[in-house]
């Protein structure tokens, strides 16, 4: 006599295919079945709440499940849940979190911003945005622009002033830079000359007595713009031209000594006209504010 | 007749047992719980952080366990820590069978101690199955319902005891009365106290054979060396099988010589049973190999002066007469996997650095010329204090000429408080006759203001001179 409660031998469903192809009957436990009626009521009761079908051009949007976010020009949407408006919602949120921040900075002045380590660090991750946004097309992403056409923020060099009043009026109004071209003003010999001066300026072992004529060609021509020094003047936004920066002249890509004579003589002869735009009215003063703080550090000002 | 699709599940109402298994799976309980309910409560004296042993801090992004704090970017530790718990699992599969079903697994322990509770309250196995059967009156509402009621305090304390160990727990405890605690928390306690619920009260052996996945899979670590609860069917049934005792076949001399089976067919082995199982039948996969039925054969066997072992630990070679052999090239690769792992794993804990540098060069652009004529490269740099102690430190290079210049603003000596990570935005500037190729490697090196045995600090990086600014050698060079 056995207690043995296990089934001795496999039971099959009673279903028959081709004869003898049967199937064996291992006895699911009944709550698994109920799970499986739960999961179909779960998927009832979710087609009412949430959008699930689609009739014609429209679809079923749910009920009771309203979302109602403002978007950045300020209107407020309602609608039915979905995660784009999700999403919005969202941006609202951050929007609100920025806000913050923004009130604060719009009070500041920039030796604020320097001196609050959480206010530098909010206005370095917007203005990084804020510069993808808007600057980088033309001083490319990093700030290093593009020799010949667009200065690069990231050295020492300002021709329009590195403080920060001089950046925010950069910004603000925009700048109108002229280099104007002396071929015909000034004869083959006499360009020669002045650039042979330009170079030997910034010790480039040029001949003597030509750069010695040079001068004097610069000193009656170039130094209105460019200063009797050669050093530039910020308020016209005329380059010095006695450091090793190069923001026109392709010099710094010049392998020889002629080649750096070519890359200086092409913007004597041809100039160069350069325009910054003015942002005024296309970025809010503390968008300004922030880009101003952002470019001042990343050449580290003046 | 066939039988039905779907059946309800036939409840199991497990006898109590007294034995050597039983006592060590009582031990192994009591341990595991003292450990699981009382850890959180454990201090340990922190500087800047809750004085808690263990702690898993998931705001601050870090893992307390008593002297070692483990940051985000040790996470590849868990990855470790689940590789050895595999390996361990199949280690010990391999030779000894489901120990971690019989002893350790959560869901062994839970409702072990669910049964303890319903033992307590309501009698015996048979005094149970009378309740269970009986029309519903006073007595069976006030036992039944003080069950249920203990069953629930006690999966309350386990989702709370659970989420103590995400907190500093006496303050947790206490916002959670006040009702001041993260939503996280309640959800957590209320989720886990559910599942504890629902697992170690209702669904118990269920959840072995339904719902583990190592309960299906723990077969094919099986071999025939591998060590299993088994019944000795040779000695249990002889020629003429298993009969209860009675006159002329009392003594086991008796049995023998008429080819009786020493099995007397009480049926105690299955009555103990917590999954429902006779492990007369052979190895069954419901079977989680907790030696109950081992503890009831031997009480069995000891008081009719058998010898014991009727049911016992061994393996199908040993059934069989031949020789257990454990060392085999399965058990040894499991072994030696989980040796290097655990190896890996120690080594990467004590050797990890205390301080971290990671320096990572700005490449937008990788140089800038300056007026002077100097090359500049910029650099972002973290520095992590993954220490108790507050550190001052000052940044400098190492592998550079002495006129190479290091800006690192106001942060060129700063201090780190514990646990404190910094990042700091550096320029280095060179003079383009001092260099010799367009990258050249030196190391930012931080060294300890002040303290002696604070560790010194170095992180190799590069420096990036455009082509045509190289200048070193040249005649022009000085």
């Amino acid at each position: 006599m056995s207690k043995d409660k296990t089934q001795k031998s496999v039971q099959t469903t009673g279903h028959s295919w081709d004869g003898d192809l049967q199937e064996y009957n291992n006895p699911l436990p009944r709550w698994w079945l109920w799970a499986f009626y739960a999961t179909i009521v779960f998927a009832v009761v979710y087609w009412f709440l949430y959008p699930t079908l689609p009739i014609g051009r429209d679809y079923t949007k749910g009920i009771g499940n309203e979302i109602t976010y403002t978007t950045a020009d300020g209107k407020t949407v309602t609608t039915h849940w979905n995660t784009r408006a999700l999403f919005l919602k969202e941006q609202e949120e951050a929007r609100k979190r920025q806000a913050v921040y923004l009130e604060k900075l719009a009070k500041a002045s920039y030796e604020d911003i320097a001196k609050d380590p959480e206010l530098s660090a909010f206005v370095f991750s917007r203005a990084k945005v804020l510069f993808a946004d808007n600057c980088a097309a033309c001083h490319q992403r990093g700030g290093n622009g593009v020799l010949g056409e667009y200065p690069n923020l990231l050295d020492d060099s300002w021709l329009w002033g590195g403080t920060f009043a001089d950046i925010q009026q950069t910004i603000t109004n925009g700048r109108h830079g002229n280099m104007p071209a002396w071929k015909g003003q000034l004869s083959d010999q006499q360009i020669g000359d002045v650039v042979e001066y330009v170079l030997s300026l910034s010790g480039e072992p040029v001949d003597a007595d030509r750069a010695a004529r040079g001068k004097t060609v610069f000193m009656n021509n170039c130094a209105v713009c460019h200063g009797q020094d050669a050093r530039g003047q910020k308020f016209l936004g005329s380059a010095n031209l006695t450091d090793k920066i190069w923001t026109i002249a392709k010099v710094p890509q010049a392998n020889s000594l002629d080649g750096k004579r070519n890359a200086v003589r092409q913007v004597v002869e041809n100039g160069k006209r350069r325009t910054m735009p003015a942002w005024k009215g296309r970025l809010s003063d503390t968008e300004i504010k922030i880009l101003t703080y952002y470019v001042h550090e990343l050449g580290g000002g003046q | 007749m066939t039988q039905p699709q779907y059946q309800a599940r036939i409840p199991v109402y497990p006898r109590s047992v007294k034995g050597r298994f039983r006592t060590l799976k009582t031990a192994i309980l009591i341990l595991a719980y003292a450990v699981y309910f009382l850890l959180p409560w454990l201090r340990w004296s922190r500087e800047n952080a809750p004085d808690q042993a263990v702690l898993f801090d998931l705001v601050g992004r870090k893992f307390y366990v008593f002297d070692l704090v483990v940051y985000a970017q040790d996470i590849f530790w868990l990855a470790g820590l689940l590789v050895i718990f595999a390996l361990l699992l199949f280690f010990v599969t391999g030779l000894a069978g489901r120990v971690w079903c019989g002893y350790f697994c959560f869901q062994t322990l839970w409702t072990d101690l669910y049964m303890f509770v319903e033992r307590w309250i309501q009698g015996d196995r048979n005094a149970r199955m009378k309740l269970h059967k009986a029309p519903w009156g006073p007595n069976k509402i006030l036992r039944l319902g003080a069950t249920w009621l203990a069953w629930l305090l006690i999966a309350l304390a386990t989702g709370v005891s659970f989420v103590l160990y995400w907190g500093d727990a006496p303050v947790l405890l206490r916002q959670m009365l006040a009702g001041e605690a993260p939503f996280a928390a309640y959800a957590t306690a209320g989720f886990l106290t559910l599942t504890t619920y629902v697992m170690a009260g209702l669904a118990r052996e269920q959840v072995c054979t339904y719902m583990c996945p190592y309960a299906r899979f723990q077969g094919v670590m099986f071999d025939e060396n591998t060590l299993i609860v088994a019944y000795d069917e040779k000695r249990g049934e002889r020629e003429k099988g298993r009969q209860k005792p009675r006159k002329g076949l009392m003594k086991r001399e008796e049995r023998i010589a008429q080819g009786v089976g020493d099995c007397i067919d009480c049926g105690y082995c299955f009555q103990v049973c917590p999954v429902g199982i006779d492990i007369r039948d052979g190895l069954q996969y419901q079977c989680i190999s907790c030696a109950l039925c081992i503890d009831a054969c031997d009480t069995i066997m000891d008081s009719i002066g058998y010898p014991r072992g009727l049911v016992r630990y061994t393996s199908e070679n040993a059934l069989e007469g031949k020789p257990t052999r454990l060392l085999n090239l399965k058990n040894l690769g499991y072994g030696v996997a989980l040796a290097i792992t655990i190896g890996a794993l120690v080594w990467s804990v004590t050797h990890r650095a205390d301080v971290e540098l990671a320096v990572y060069q700005i490449r937008q652009p990788l140089a800038v010329i300056l007026s002077d004529g100097r090359v500049q490269n910029r650099y972002r740099i973290k520095v992590n204090n993954k220490t108790e102690q507050r550190l001052t430190y000052r940044l400098g290079l190492e592998g550079l000429e002495p006129s190479a210049e290091l800006d690192a603003g106001r942060f060129r000596q700063f201090t780190l408080e514990p646990e404190q990570m910094l990042p700091l935005q550096v320029k280095v500037r060179r003079d383009p006759r001092f260099v010799h190729q367009v990258r050249e490697s030196f190391a930012f090196v931080l060294e300890p203001v002040g303290r002696e045995d604070a560790p010194e600090v170095r992180h190799a990086s590069q420096f990036y001179t455009p082509p045509a600014q190289v200048r070193g050698g040249q005649p022009d060079a000085e």
